[in-house]
């Protein structure tokens, strides 16, 4: 029998505010343990939430960039649990009516078309804060730095089928997060984690199988391992005569394997109910329409003006518009006057080879927009040829910052001697003096052995240190024939 | 040692310099040293920062400030944190926790110049309708020494009668501030819902807690109120308003009434009143000043009490859960696992009444119990608000009894909870609405004080405390103490 996979992924995305979602208390990462809780953090007696509202802000953003339904009337309920990592023994969150309604995403899977994933709803809630089982032993240490972190969580459809469309869709949701600004994207620090919801059936029945829950994964290539493995192992259970259990598992990515944490008949009954101490958050038409008003080009319709307006091949517009830092460089570049294409190759070559060698942000290039479109003007009006214009890139970001002028890329092509020799007289004279002293080999060309035009393009390149322009060369030795 | 004047007397005798904030101060810490052993009013004294506070106060005054709030004594409820002092909720849970910041009520009082002498005895995490549920011990009503205060704030209550401080906070969840003022003849005021800022106060029931004055007249509670009230932004709920006559009371006092008022009478809450004849005395009065009496009907009275117990009772529910022996409060002795932990600490933590509520609310919010309970009272929860919105089309206020009888025998209904939960009986429904209500003395029963309560429309507070403050000037009742209770 042949299997199909039913996937549906929860993915909380931290959201990049300065503050947490209901108190005053710092977001920032990597602070030492506890030094970020405040009173409110700290569930203390007496002390209550107020709604940071640019976590709202940014929940919009989102809703919007995925063309979803905002709702103008949200509530915030609380999730009742017990926890050690849990200071007020409930979590605030939104149960019966999330701030982001339905929505939806492209996704383009590594393999595969391009295809449309429904967002089911997208809400905002509170983080709980860290236990750490291995750092004391027979104890427990209780970070709460990352209490009332702003998280949304968005819950898609069960609409993916592959591993490879689930971790597609991961990198979506991460691309685009990053797009809005409204997460930093730092899948190692947890900035963006997701749940997977895994089911399978025998291929052509409409009805879902039993599913599992994978938790807390946090990385693109885990996501995939770890649904592969949970599909094959439900496979497994089935075709040996199993069944499927509804329940809780965690990847270990250093065995590969899901194990059960815990079964959800077991599970905990959260009496969710509207939290009396924050009001109904309502927001009004004009707050939508001025948070729309600041929404970024998206990278689906970026990718689409590369392609239609400015000729990239759809490989190039989707790698450079996959990033939001790579597609503003790229867009900054073709601002300050460098053709797209060229851009395109330099950006996804030098530029890209020389980031990843110094791992560098793209954001943080030592080689500004504006100074990449010098270097491909000057290679466009013969100044550069493509060997001295690598010399020059290098030259450009080992001066790093200190180059930030544009007239400096004339300076340095100056005082480096890059430019190409495009003088017709100082040419005109090398090739006679080569023909001079190369007969032969000039009656060979005459008599159509092209082969001999690199042999004399060469002997010119030499002459020159390689700073003939190839063109003219090419065209004065031809008008010689 | 006589006991002490009202906060007005005290404002003026300190402007006239006639004493400082210091004698008065060591004055109350005297007596209430003198006489809260028979009482238990108080759990903790904070006589240090009173002195210092008192000290503080004479040096303004002495350059210039005249602030009439100035170095007046009062107290808080144990339910509103204090920096660096005891805060309890009057559970053993909290019999250990020293809070690290001030409720904004204890620092907009603080910063109105007024010293806080100490913190008063509650019901545990004010669940409660006698006092007798506070982990430190049941109160004592000052005029008779067998019987209750009432609760939650039967601290505060018994204090104020018996002249241990002018003033002192209470909150409100369904009563708690009006039943214990009828209880010990004082008046107290429950502000409508938001008016106060809850941040700080310690939570029982969040959608119905209000905090407010307890004090021996109207004037008092008008000052006092104008201190506590006012937006706070740390407090989502919290009403962002701007009254004038908020800030005209604290310098000039309580306004006339702009013309006699036309007072409701509930139907429902005249039927099984043991309270008739002080209030039918009470109405005479108030007809003798002019205003004019009109039959209501709040048909959903009924149902105030078995809705306000599943509400408030399921907000406490999660509301408690902090309390978990994890970070501060109680923890049980080696815990043997997180569970353990939970359970033990909880269990040896809260008291019976605590656990009644707490189990009750969680039952009610769980899955297939939640529609027929949780919502259900949410939805008669609106019935009964617009009951009195109806009522409020036709009359200004409404006059009705605060408490079904007066001060009850300790011991006499910790047996039965729910005689117990009838105690609420005239002040929860207000509680629902969100309106604001106050209890004031209206005459005697065997002895003992009787309550009358103004209900209002919401953030009018002006009317019942001007109606009050009127009936005052005609009546002594307010002006009763206790006989000795040394």
């Amino acid at each position: 029998m042949s299997w199909e996979a039913v996937i549906g992924l929860e993915i909380h995305v931290q959201l990049a505010t300065r503050s947490k979602i209901f108190s005053g208390a710092s977001t920032a990462y990597g602070a030492s343990p506890n030094a970020q809780a405040c009173n409110i953090d700290l569930g203390l007696p007496g002390v209550l939430p107020v709604l940071n509202e640019q976590a709202v802000e940014m929940a919009v953003r989102f809703g919007l960039a995925i063309g979803a339904q905002i709702n103008l009337h949200s509530i915030f309920d609380r999730k009742n649990y017990f926890y050690a990592d849990l200071p007020k023994g409930y979590q605030i969150s939104q149960f019966e009516t999330p701030i982001v309604g339905e929505g939806s995403i492209t996704i383009t899977p590594e393999t595969g078309s391009p295809r449309t994933v429904g967002i089911t709803r997208a809400h905002l809630e509170e983080d709980a804060g860290k236990s750490i089982h291995d750092l004391y032993s027979g104890q427990t240490a209780i970070d709460l730095n990352r209490t009332g972190t702003p998280l949304l969580e968005v819950v898609s459809e069960p609409d993916m089928r592959t591993a490879q469309e689930a971790s597609a869709y991961f990198r979506q949701i991460h691309t685009l997060a990053r797009y809005i600004g409204i997460c930093d994207g730092n899948l190692a620090e947890g900035s963006m984690r997701c749940d997977a919801n895994v089911s399978v059936r025998p291929s052509g029945l409409a009805e879902f199988g039993e599913r599992t829950e994978i938790k807390n994964i946090n990385s693109f290539r885990f996501v995939e391992q770890a649904i592969e493995h949970e599909i094959a192992r439900q496979i497994d259970v089935l075709e040996s005569g199993g069944k499927i259990h509804r329940e809780t598992r965690l990847y270990d990515p250093d065995k590969d394997e899901t194990r059960s944490m815990r079964s959800k008949e077991l599970s905990n009954d959260y009496r969710y109910f509207p939290d009396p101490d924050l009001m109904p958050l309502n927001i009004s038409e004009e707050f939508v329409a001025q948070v729309r008003g600041t929404l970024p080009e998206l990278p689906h319709a970026r990718c689409q003006r590369y392609c239609d307006d400015l000729g990239l091949p759809a490989g190039d517009a989707e790698t450079i518009s996959s990033d939001i830092d790579r597609a503003t460089y790229f867009d900054q570049t073709i601002e300050a006057g460098a053709s797209p294409k060229q851009a395109a190759n330099w950006l996804m070559g030098e530029l890209s080879a020389y980031l990843n060698r110094h791992a560098t942000d793209i954001a943080d290039s030592p080689v500004t927009p504006t100074q990449m479109a010098q270097l491909i003007q000057r290679i466009e009006d013969g100044t550069l040829s493509s060997k001295t214009a690598k010399t020059l890139f290098d030259a450009l970001w080992e001066a790093g910052a200190d180059n930030s002028a544009g007239t400096q890329v004339d300076a340095l092509i100056d005082s480096l001697n890059l430019a190409q020799v495009s003088d017709d007289g100082a040419l005109t004279q090398i090739i006679d003096d080569l023909i001079t002293a190369n007969p032969k080999q000039f009656e060979e060309l005459r008599g159509g052995k092209d082969k001999m035009l690199g042999f004399f393009v060469g002997q010119v390149m030499k002459a020159t240190q390689g700073k003939a322009n190839p063109q003219q060369v090419n065209e004065i030795i031809r008008s010689k024939l | 040692m006589n006991d002490v004047f009202s906060l007005r007397e005290m404002s003026r005798a300190l402007a006239d310099g006639q004493v400082s904030s210091l004698e008065l101060t060591q004055d109350h810490l005297a007596r209430v040293k003198e006489v809260d052993s028979r009482l238990n009013s108080f759990i903790t004294l904070t006589e240090e920062t009173a002195i210092a506070h008192a000290t503080a106060a004479d040096t303004l005054r002495g350059q210039g400030d005249k602030r009439p709030t100035l170095g007046l004594p009062m107290a808080h409820k144990d339910i509103f944190c204090t920096e660096g002092t005891l805060t309890t909720a009057g559970s053993k849970m909290l019999s250990n926790f020293v809070a690290p910041y001030d409720a904004t009520v204890v620092t907009k009082m603080a910063d109105a110049g007024m010293v806080s002498v100490g913190k008063t005895n509650m019901d545990e995490f004010a669940m409660g309708s006698s006092n007798e549920n506070s982990y430190f011990g049941p109160v004592t009503n000052p005029w008779d020494t067998d019987r209750v205060p009432g609760g939650s704030s039967g601290g505060s209550a018994a204090a104020v009668a018996a002249g241990l401080v002018a003033g002192a906070t209470g909150t409100d969840t369904g009563g708690s501030i009006r039943q214990p003022a009828a209880l010990c003849g004082i008046t107290g005021l429950k502000p409508t819902y938001g008016r106060v800022s809850r941040f700080g106060m310690i939570a029982f029931a969040s959608s119905l807690d209000q905090a407010g004055p307890m004090t021996r007249n109207a004037e008092d509670a008008a000052l006092m109120l104008s201190v506590m009230a006012g937006f706070d932004p740390k407090d989502s709920t919290s009403a962002n308003r701007d009254d004038a006559w908020l800030a005209d009371v604290l310098h000039h006092g309580i306004a006339e009434l702009e013309r006699p008022a036309v007072i409701g009478l509930p139907d429902q809450y005249y039927e099984n009143s043991g309270n008739q004849e002080s209030l039918a005395e009470a109405r005479q009065e108030l007809e003798k000043l002019g205003h004019t009496f009109k039959s209501v009907s709040l048909p959903h009275t009924d149902a105030a009490i078995p809705v306000y117990y599943v509400l408030a009772s399921a907000e406490a529910s999660t509301n408690l859960s902090r309390y978990d022996g994890v970070r501060y409060g109680h923890r049980c002795e080696n815990p043997t696992s997180l569970q353990d932990l939970y359970e033990r600490s909880r269990e040896e933590g809260f008291g019976d009444e605590v656990k009644r509520r707490i189990l009750t609310g969680t039952y009610t919010l769980s899955v297939g119990y939640f529609d027929a309970y949780y919502l259900k009272a949410q939805k008669i929860r609106r019935l009964i608000a617009q009951d009195f919105d109806k009522a409020f089309a036709d009359v200004d206020l409404l006059l009705t009894p605060t408490s079904p009888t007066p001060a009850f025998h300790k011991g006499q209904l910790t047996d039965d909870p729910v005689a117990m939960y009838q105690q609420d009986l005239y002040t929860v429904p207000t509680s629902l609405a969100g309106l604001p209500a106050m209890s004031i003395p209206c005459g005697f029963s065997q002895g003992l004080p009787m309550g009358m309560q103004l209900i209002a429309p919401a953030f009018r507070e002006d009317l019942a405390l001007g109606l009050a403050a009127q009936f005052q000037r005609h009546t002594d009742w307010h002006l009763k103490r206790p006989g000795e209770i040394n």
